[in-house]
């Protein structure tokens, strides 16, 4: 089980795949999160400051 | 509501003709999810996101309307994060596991390995460690377009999305019944200051 902290060990395939499976859950809950309104004002506010112009 | 960028195509509006000012509402979502990924805190990834969008807003006219917006985005949030990562070294040397602990508390239903042991095994991650896995391994980008994100050559890519996996396998294995995660501030610091000087 510990073959691989010297570094040479392998993933093999399975592995790899749960790997991804998991970086995929890790990425999709970050996705799932609700954007803050800061950052919708942000947008309206440089709009609003580009239409003054 | 109406701006003049807006104006310039009344009729028709999808997204290829919409401004791309106007379609950077679109990224957000996507834009936060990366920052998260890159920081694991979320204030961080808060003020990296607002960062990006001030940074794109303004320079706009460098956007190619023919080439991917969220990929354009993402290049410059990346660059942000690691411009700022060297300036702030010792502000990121708290940020490991915190956001994991926090804001993932879902149960693990299924995990053939244990989400959780997977989480804290990806914060302890090198921040280029865990881009490159988000952007091949997660949000589906080809290893050509991570490249050009990440201004490596794309054998680059492949060769750190190896190792991250290994290194992520690692962890996990290191992490089995042991509390070697505990107090891995030193650690992580040497992580990222090992991992700063150059991105390849």
């Amino acid at each position: 089980m510990q073959q691989s902290r010297s570094g040479k060990g392998v993933i093999n395939a399975e592995m790899k795949a749960q790997i991804d499976e998991n970086l995929k859950r890790v990425y999709q809950d970050a996705l799932s999160e609700e954007v803050p309104d800061r950052f919708k004002d942000l947008l309206a506010q440089l709009k609003a400051k580009d239409a003054q112009k | 509501m109406t701006t003049t960028l807006a104006r310039r195509n009344d009729q028709g509006d999808v997204a290829a003709q919409r401004s791309p000012r106007d379609r950077l509402a679109d990224h957000l979502t996507g834009l936060r999810a990366f920052a998260i990924s890159l920081c694991r805190n979320g204030a961080q990834a808060d003020d990296l996101v607002q960062e990006t969008i001030l940074k794109a807003w303004s320079n706009i006219d460098k956007f190619d309307p023919a080439t991917n917006l969220e990929a354009w985005l993402f290049t410059i949030l990346r660059n942000t994060f690691y411009s700022a990562l060297r300036k702030t070294r010792r502000e990121v040397a708290d940020s490991d596991g915190t956001y994991a602990a926090t804001m993932f508390e879902k149960p693990a239903h299924d995990g053939r390995l244990a989400f959780n042991d997977f989480q804290r095994a990806f914060d302890q991650l090198s921040p280029e460690h865990r881009e490159v896995l988000i952007l091949v391994g997660a949000s589906g980008y080809s290893c050509e377009d991570a490249a050009q994100m990440m201004g490596v050559a794309v054998g680059t890519v492949k060769s750190r999305a190896n190792r991250a996996r290994k290194r992520l396998a690692e962890l996990m294995q290191i992490g089995d019944g042991e509390d070697l995660f505990a107090g891995t501030d030193g650690a992580m610091t040497a992580v990222i200051s090992r991992s700063v000087p150059s991105a390849a």
